[in-house]
């Protein structure tokens, strides 16, 4: 058996698993719902008169916030609280090759997700004449953002049986990435900090590559950018495991 | 088929397998038993590559369970203690998953599912989701799910834990029968199980093995083996004496002899001794020794400590 009809196998099954139980289903109607009312009512869509959609992808560092641990808590915690990590793992795979095949399932699930926001590229198609080059590297962007988050929630949700801590844990790790080029905090920061060390700080955020994105520009740093935090955190996950 | 040298496995200062060796070749059925917390599961979790052990060596088909632990792993079937399975698949949806991940597929595959759903009567709960079954039927799932590739070596933790008389039974049937053509290691701490279905028995204390042999040289270890009870009227402790160690026993003599290996000619001196003497014979039997008594004897210690 190869290694990617192993990966495939577990990936099934960890997909199927979302729809076979409620999650995905209310965590469809709530994304679809919440990203909906900040787009067209906090995000004030209308009001702006722009054909595009930072109204829309301007949130998904803060609705994946939420959602995202929420989708990533049980991949690991519950394996390890059931018992089935031990039929997993004396299976005939490798760990990266579980590991791998457990991400790329929640990652198709929220790209499922975000899929099914098409209505809002419809609709600004209707109003106006949008870049739409820039709203599908925006969407690109935001795939990455999701699965930038959710490689850290596989890792906090390796460390624990539990699901909450999980989720805790990782909402904090995210929220970090977020904060430390969150224009607030790095506008607090430039008044006693050196602009280089801001900067840097600042390097480290989700918020400044994924703005790249939104702008339209899919820049090989921020490819980069994403792609590391994902593999570096899919990478403590096998460490984690290995040291349970 | 499993090669086990010097095994050690710590966490922390706790040495929770300390130094096991054995081996266990096809056609064999081991019965790896010993009290909770003996380390048994370790053991196991150790051979089928679930964690590596602190020191030692672990080889199945040949196949180092560090090295090469992908080849190890194919040849295995594995039941881990509890059980466990996912519990908002159907029983039909989880062996399609088991088979899917030993590579099987097409008409092998089909057969596979088959074969295991009928050795574990499974049929009548095939599409039901697993966690609306009994805990009877959900250690069969998981049982199937060890046997869905008819693996060379099965590794069975607990296999009639939780399970009624009836289907201990059929387990303990399936285990003896699927042990001609494997190598089975199974835990138990039900002693009964040694004699329906072991060829050969380890008996684990502390993490340490204290007895390995087949099931009548476990039974020889104890310290009544071989003695004579008798049940005669006239008969007196004094003549008795000349033949070994004599103590009463509900209104009967029990001679244990002095000497293990002429043990066999004890029950003819007896005979000899009543009939010279003229007691009246009425009942006589030789003991086998007792597997509670020798298991309590070499794994008392533990339990008297704490």
């Amino acid at each position: 058996m190869t290694a990617w009809h192993a990966i495939r196998t577990i990936a099934k099954r960890e997909l199927v698993a979302y729809f076979t139980s409620p999650v995905a289903y209310v965590f469809l109607v709530i994304f679809l719902l919440l990203t909906g009312f900040l787009t067209f009512t906090a995000g004030a869509f209308f009001e702006r008169g722009e054909a595009g959609l930072g109204a829309f992808f301007g949130w998904h560092p803060w609705v994946y916030l939420v959602l995202v641990p929420a989708i990533g808590m049980r991949l690991w915690a519950e394996e390890r609280r059931a018992g089935t990590l031990e039929l997993l793992l004396t299976l005939p795979v490798a760990a990266w090759q579980a590991i791998l095949g457990k991400f790329l399932a929640s990652w198709a699930f929220l790209g499922i997700a975000l899929a099914l926001t098409f209505p809002v590229v419809i609709t600004v198609n209707v109003l106006g004449a949008p870049d739409n080059g820039q709203i599908l590297a925006g969407y690109l962007g935001s795939l990455f953002l999701a699965g930038a988050y959710l490689a850290i929630t596989c890792m906090t949700s390796a460390m624990t049986r539990n699901q909450v801590i999980a989720f805790i844990l990782s909402v904090v790790m995210c929220l970090f990435l977020i904060l430390a080029g969150f224009s607030p905090v790095t506008d607090l920061m430039a008044r006693w900090a050196s602009p280089a060390l801001v900067d840097t700080v600042a390097a480290f955020s989700v918020v400044t590559h994924f703005d790249g994105f939104q702008k339209g520009v899919i820049d090989s740093r921020d490819l980069f950018y994403f792609l590391s935090v994902i593999g570096f955190s899919l990478f403590a996950t096998s460490v984690v495991l290995r040291n349970r | 088929m499993i090669r086990i040298e010097n095994l050690v496995k710590t966490f922390g200062a706790k040495r929770a397998v300390d130094g096991v060796s054995f081996a266990v070749e096809r056609g064999e059925v081991l019965g790896f038993l010993g009290p909770n917390g003996a380390g048994k599961s370790t053991t196991m979790r150790m051979i089928t590559g679930f964690f590596p052990p602190s020191a030692g060596r672990i080889s199945v088909g040949g196949h180092d369970v560090v090295d090469s632990p992908l080849e190890a792993k194919r040849l295995i079937g594995y039941l881990p203690e509890a059980a466990p399975s996912y519990p908002d698949m159907t029983v039909a949806g989880f062996l399609g998953f088991a088979a899917d991940m030993r590579g099987l597929d097409g008409a092998a595959r089909k057969q596979a599912l088959q074969r295991v759903v009928d050795l574990c009567f499974l049929s009548s709960v095939l599409y039901q989701s697993i966690d609306t079954l009994s805990k009877g039927y959900k250690h069969r799932t998981c049982l199937a799910q060890a046997l869905i590739h008819d693996p060379e070596v099965l590794v069975l933790d607990e296999p009639t834990d939780g399970l009624d008389p009836n289907q201990k039974h059929e387990v303990r049937n399936l285990i003896r029968e699927l042990g001609r053509t494997k190598a089975v290691v199974f835990s138990t701490h039900i002693l009964e199980e040694v004699d329906a279905a072991c060829t050969r028995a380890i008996i684990i204390d502390r993490g340490r093995i204290v007895a390995n042999g087949t099931p009548a040289e476990l039974r020889a270890l104890s310290a009544h083996a071989g003695a004579v009870t008798l049940h005669a009227a006239g008969a007196s402790a004094e003549k008795l004496a000349a033949l070994g160690h004599v103590e009463p026993v509900n209104g009967a003599f029990r001679v244990t002899p002095k000497d293990k290996g002429a043990a066999g000619q004890l029950a003819l001196a007896v005979v000899e001794l009543a009939r010279r003497e003229g007691w009246k014979l009425d009942a006589l039997h030789t003991e086998e020794g007792q597997l509670d008594e020798v298991f309590r004897s070499l794994t008392l210690p533990d339990t008297v400590k704490k």
